[in-house]
């Protein structure tokens, strides 16, 4: 009776080796991790104060003291990066958590209860597609004040009706699915199903657009930040570092060139792994092989 | 079709209602007057400012002639620029802005279907892979980022191009045109690429081939129309974007267009002219979203047959 | 020489996980006016095969490797691909598997049709638009659309499955080709429409004195119309012989495999229904649907079962069959209150179930189970075999932490699973084996009532031949009652004691099953007793030439 039992590959094994096979988004997952430690690690780390001038220094270009050089006011280019960098991450993730909370709820319940809710409730994320809101932010901000905290809110609550729409579409896939309704008739109960059978059949796509949510929210806060509608002085973010670079970058080239080659690289790290992601993970290149 | 176009219409009244009036209960909570930015104006003056834009009466009372005024094309006029009324702002940077978009769009439109399309013929070779590179760095290169890099190595360093203007020197469009629309060439590269991929994998371009049809017009008559929806229906939202991008290009090269405006308006304060733009935006953007929604179902058969009410 | 002669084809597929051999070194040759079948099951290389003659394989991954299919004596293998379209479309013509994706939707039908007359590559063959849309309109009139003069301009999707597949014949033979490749152009219609396809197919063929080579993985279909038939098995020619030759002398074990896990004939096993014992009592059954698609101002609502009655006694296996639409799914997820009833009542062992709550419900569901169609949904793609077959047991209070493991491998051992198997995922098996793992999962609760919504129709046929058997053991030793839901009537004639006819909603008739095979009382139930293919070439052609009469 005591057969060797065989170890099967689950679908989680089996996207993380294929994932292990994309060096390109390994690369973007260790810059992106790496970017984390050095954001978390930044007030011990950083070469310089944050608020440390030399005003007798001015703007140098990179050297031995400055690696990536200094700016008007004598401020050491790298220790300002890493500072913004935490600014810019939070934002990411803070905004990115919010649309995923509220996406995920809302497409969950329209796909499962179906029905008139359904229709109701996709209804209102087509009107609010339609609604213009860039410019409801840029409205907000102006009206209440540069609030860190309404800037996650009011990005959040844009980005939320995509996630919310996926959600919904796999939910609703999933319940047609002959698994679910095997589930059903063995009598399990919703909470049991949700439980065992939606959820872990669901997280791969969140995942997915998750990672490539924060690029897309970074790229907004930066993008206001950078009309001065976003982060404040004294804080700092990437966006307002391009903001000041291209005010000086005749003479300067160096001040927009750090920041904004730092966001890209984000950004390509963000999108590769989420790309990655969505291949090592869609079903369809597991099947039948 | 007409009948359908007239219908989506009238369903996009109600959205534009809510669009105005978040707007304007949104202004008029802001914290402080407009004209309380100003030092040391005599409370008098300020009485008599508020009475000029009937600032003095009820809120719902503005809110209602505000609506009125609206329907006639009135935006009521510019706190900022005496004398100026925010219909005439309007007008005097609808022009660059619109010409702005249309060269964004149409940058967007032949880099990215193109793109996209040859990199769906040949897909994981080079063919497919430089054209995606090219669209990842143009995703993850912020106009903001591109608009002043574009200045910096053609315009100051080679000096190929102007760095600023709007139809004031020659080729001072061609920047501008290119930082706000590579973004979206970029996305719709890889929309048209997904989209063809999706519809050359069917079997009925297996059948087309079957039946001795060339490969260019097996791509062309068969493959491009369904391909291609996904990116008529970006067309809208892609829309908006540009419009939301002319902020910072507008800034950036010094054009005098209503995304300028509007980010000064924002800066001065001016809350007529921010209602005002605001709801103009909201209208040419609701109003673009149903024209693609509408292509979109146009081009697909048998969604057009039940718009026109054919079973 | 014949019209095409293939010698020694290999075509291999280069995978990320290793080559591929899909058709290894495979010969054959088709004369004008004969008709070769390919037979094989699924992967056999059969499609492949005729694919590659027409260079309409995905390169990468497949790739030719040897060989050569001389045409009319010029080899279709290495000609360019300019030459190539004089043949597509041309001197070959193919009519693909499934007619509702083969038509591009966007295309209205008639333009579809003229292509290849107006993209001829040979300037004196090519016509204007005028002449081409005039043949196209006798074309449609003669494989039998009706009104073709308007119908001409109408889309795809304004057409049934059957009707597609006539506009698919239809261009197929617009520019008269010389050899016509048929890739299962029946399997995806329900079997009268496949009926007065294969009597089209066959009817066009004699009057034009065309080449066809006919892709099939059902013998009964190659029975009628095939003047040669050659078995495929894992790329390569298990055996090749004249029709009558390979159905009745066959020399070969795998034909000989096939031929006989075709379900012939009735049920071998004696009636273990208990007469007086009522298990289950659907009275006046109603369930509709709404179509949130159509506007409510129209009629949008489906009214899938419209007043169904039936009873089925304890130890009874019955038989529920009907076409695709028919509401016969709807009406077994019904029984089981997986569906929301309109109307109606179902009894279950005495108990009205329509009025109980989920809660209510629960200890009902542990006796009434279900089998579903598609092995490679019904499965929880992220549970190991092991948890799929323990969250019965445990959620039923059946097992306990001691005995699970026991209990499991038991129901492992009762499906013909090894118990090495136990941790692994659905991904990691064949469709057989996760159809085997869905009917433990259903057989877990002990139940007394399983209702098999169309078990094997996904599965190969002698797959489906085993998996039959073991439905059949199962209920024997497990003494269960079964209700088995089919669109195709043989093995529905081979495993039950009665057979109810369903179309539209209703059930049109009921009876035992050697009886109603005998004198079927209804036109529809005719019908489809008659568009049955039968594996004996001497029977089938009779019938087929019956079936032309009668057109």
């Amino acid at each position: 009776m005591t057969a060797i039992e065989e170890q099967g590959t689950s679908l989680w094994r089996d996207a993380w080796i294929k994932l292990c096979k994309n060096y390109l988004a390994l690369l973007g997952l260790a810059i992106i991790l790496l970017l984390c430690l050095v954001s978390l690690l930044t007030p011990w780390i950083a070469p310089y104060g944050y608020e440390e001038q030399n005003l007798l220094l001015g703007a140098t270009p990179p050297s031995a003291a400055h690696w990536l050089g200094t700016d008007i006011f004598g401020r050491d280019m790298l220790t300002r990066i890493m500072y913004g960098g935490r600014v810019s991450l939070t934002v990411g993730f803070i905004a990115t958590a919010v649309a995923l909370v509220i996406g995920v709820l809302w497409g969950a319940i329209a796909g499962f209860v179906g029905g008139r809710v359904d229709a109701v409730m996709m209804r209102i994320v087509d009107i609010m597609y339609a609604l213009p809101f860039m410019i409801f932010i840029v409205l907000l901000m102006v009206v209440f004040g540069r609030n860190i905290l309404l800037l996650f809110l009011a990005i959040g609550a844009v980005e939320w009706l995509t996630m919310a729409r996926i959600v919904r579409g796999q939910v609703m896939n999933l319940r047609k699915q002959e698994f679910v309704e095997a589930a059903y008739s063995l009598g399990l109960s919703q909470w049991t199903i949700i439980r065992r059978h939606i959820i872990p059949n669901t997280l791969g796509p969140v995942i997915v657009y998750t990672t490539l949510t924060i690029p897309s929210v970074m790229l907004l806060e930066a993008f206001l930040s950078f009309l001065g509608l976003g982060i404040q002085p004294p804080q700092s973010s990437w966006g307002l570092l391009i903001n000041y670079g291209v005010e000086t970058m005749e003479e300067y080239p160096w001040l927009l060139i750090f920041p904004g080659v730092t966001l890209s690289l984000t950004l390509f790290a963000l999108n590769f792994l989420g790309d990655g992601l969505r291949d090592a993970l869609d079903p369809r290149t597991s099947k039948d092989q | 079709m007409l009948r359908f176009a007239f219908y989506r219409l009238l369903q996009a009244i109600p959205v534009l209602l809510i669009v105005i009036s978040l707007t304007f209960f949104l202004v008029h909570s802001a914290p402080g007057g407009p004209f309380s930015a100003d030092k040391a104006v005599p409370p008098e003056v300020i009485k008599a400012l508020e009475a000029q834009y009937n600032l003095d009466q009820p809120l719902w009372q503005q809110y209602v002639s505000y609506l009125g005024d609206i329907v006639q094309g009135d935006f009521g006029p510019s706190f900022k620029y005496p004398g100026r009324n925010v219909s005439e702002l309007i007008a005097a940077g609808l022009p660059a802005t619109a010409e702005l978009a249309f060269y964004a769009m149409l940058v967007a439109l032949v880099i990215g279907v193109s793109a996209g399309v040859a990199a769906a013929m040949r897909p994981n070779t080079a063919q497919d892979y430089i054209p995606m590179s090219a669209a990842m760095i143009g995703i993850c290169m912020p106009s903001f980022l591109l608009g002043p890099l574009l200045v910096l190595i053609f315009g100051i360093h080679l000096e190929w191009l102007p760095v600023s203007g709007w139809g004031d020197m020659p080729g001072d469009k061609i920047l501008p045109a290119i930082t706000l629309g590579t973004g979206y060439a970029a996305y719709i590269a890889r929309l048209s690429r997904g989209g063809m991929l999706e519809v050359l994998s069917q079997d009925y371009i297996r059948t087309a081939r079957a039946k001795g049809l060339s490969e260019p017009l097996v791509i062309a008559k068969h493959a491009l129309r369904g391909g291609l929806i996904p990116v008529v229906a970006f067309l809208g939202p892609a829309f908006a974007g540009l419009l939301g991008g002319s902020f910072v290009v507008e800034t950036i090269f010094q054009i005098p267009g209503l995304g300028r405006f509007y980010v000064q308006a924002a800066f001065n304060r001016d809350y007529t002219m921010i209602l005002g733009t605001t709801v103009f935006f909201a209208t040419l953007i609701i109003v673009f979203n149903l024209l693609s929604d509408m292509l979109a179902i146009w081009l697909n058969p048998k969604l057009r047959q039940q718009a026109q009410g054919k079973s | 020489m014949a019209l095409l002669e293939v010698e020694g084809l290999k075509v291999y597929f280069h995978t990320r996980n290793g080559v591929v051999k899909a058709v290894d070194d495979v010969s054959f040759s088709v004369d004008c006016g004969e008709t070769l079948a390919i037979v094989g099951e699924s992967g056999s290389g059969k499609s492949v095969t005729c694919y590659s003659l027409l260079d309409l394989l995905p390169k990468p991954p497949a790739r030719i490797e040897g060989g050569t299919a001389l045409f009319d004596g010029e080899d279709l293998l290495t000609c360019d691909s300019t030459r190539m379209r004089h043949f597509r479309g041309n001197d070959i013509a193919v009519i693909f598997q499934d007619p509702m994706t083969s038509l591009n939707p966007f295309i209205s039908i008639g333009e579809q049709l003229i292509e290849p007359l107006i993209y001829h590559p040979d300037p004196a063959r090519k016509q204007s638009r005028e002449t081409a849309r005039k043949r196209a309109i006798e074309l449609l009139d003669e494989v039998g659309i009706i009104d073709p003069k308007s119908r001409v301009d109408c889309y795809p999707h304004e057409f049934s499955g059957g009707m597609r597949q006539r506009v698919m014949i239809a261009m197929a033979l617009i520019n008269e080709p010389r050899l016509l490749i048929c890739d299962e152009p029946t399997t995806a219609l329900d079997v009268t429409i496949q009926a007065q396809i294969l009597t089209l197919i066959k009817k066009l063929q004699e009057t034009r004195d065309v080449a066809v080579i006919f892709i099939s993985h059902d013998l009964g279909v190659v029975a009628g119309i095939a003047d040669k038939v050659l078995v495929m098995c894992e790329g390569t020619i298990r055996e090749a012989g004249d029709t009558d030759t390979i159905f009745y002398h066959s020399q070969n074990d795998y034909t000989q495999k096939l031929l006989a896990a075709i379900p012939e004939g009735a049920k071998q096993l004696p009636n273990r229904a208990q007469p007086d014992n009522v298990l289950v009592e659907v009275t006046n059954l109603k369930t509709h649907f709404t179509d949130y698609n159509k506007p409510s101002n129209q009629d949008n609502v489906i009214r899938a079962v419209d007043g169904v009655s039936l009873s089925i006694q304890r130890g009874e296996i019955s038989g529920l069959v009907g076409e695709s639409g028919s509401g016969k799914s709807t009406l077994g997820r019904s029984i089981l209150q997986l569906a929301p009833t309109t109307a109606g009542q179902v009894t279950f062992d005495g108990t009205s179930l329509t009025g109980l709550n989920a809660k209510q419900l629960v200890p009902w569901r542990r006796k009434m189970q279900m089998i579903f169609q598609d092995p490679y949904a019904s499965l929880n793609p992220r549970m190991t075999v092991y948890q799929t077959l323990a969250e019965p047991l445990l959620y039923h209070g059946l097992a306990n932490r001691k005995t699970i493991d026991q209990q499991v491998r038991q129901l492992m051992d009762d499906v013909g699973l090894v118990h090495s198997q136990l941790r692994k995922y659905p991904h990691e098996f064949s469709g057989g084996q996760r159809q085997r793992i869905a009917i433990g999962r259903a057989i877990a609760t002990k139940p007394e009532l399983i209702i098999a919504d169309e078990p094997v129709s996904a599965l190969d046929v002698t797959i489906q031949a085993q998996v039959l058997d073991l439905i059949l053991d199962l209920v024997e030793r497990h003494n269960l009652t079964m209700l088995f839901i089919s669109h195709d009537l043989s093995v529905v004639r081979y495993i039950s004691d009665r057979v109810m006819v369903m179309n539209r909603g209703v059930i049109i008739e009921q009876g035992d099953t050697e009886a109603l095979w005998a004198d079927p009382q209804q036109a529809y139930t005719k019908q489809l007793l008659k568009a049955i293919p039968l594996a004996d070439p001497r029977m089938e052609r009779v019938r087929l030439a019956d079936a032309q009469a009668d057109v």
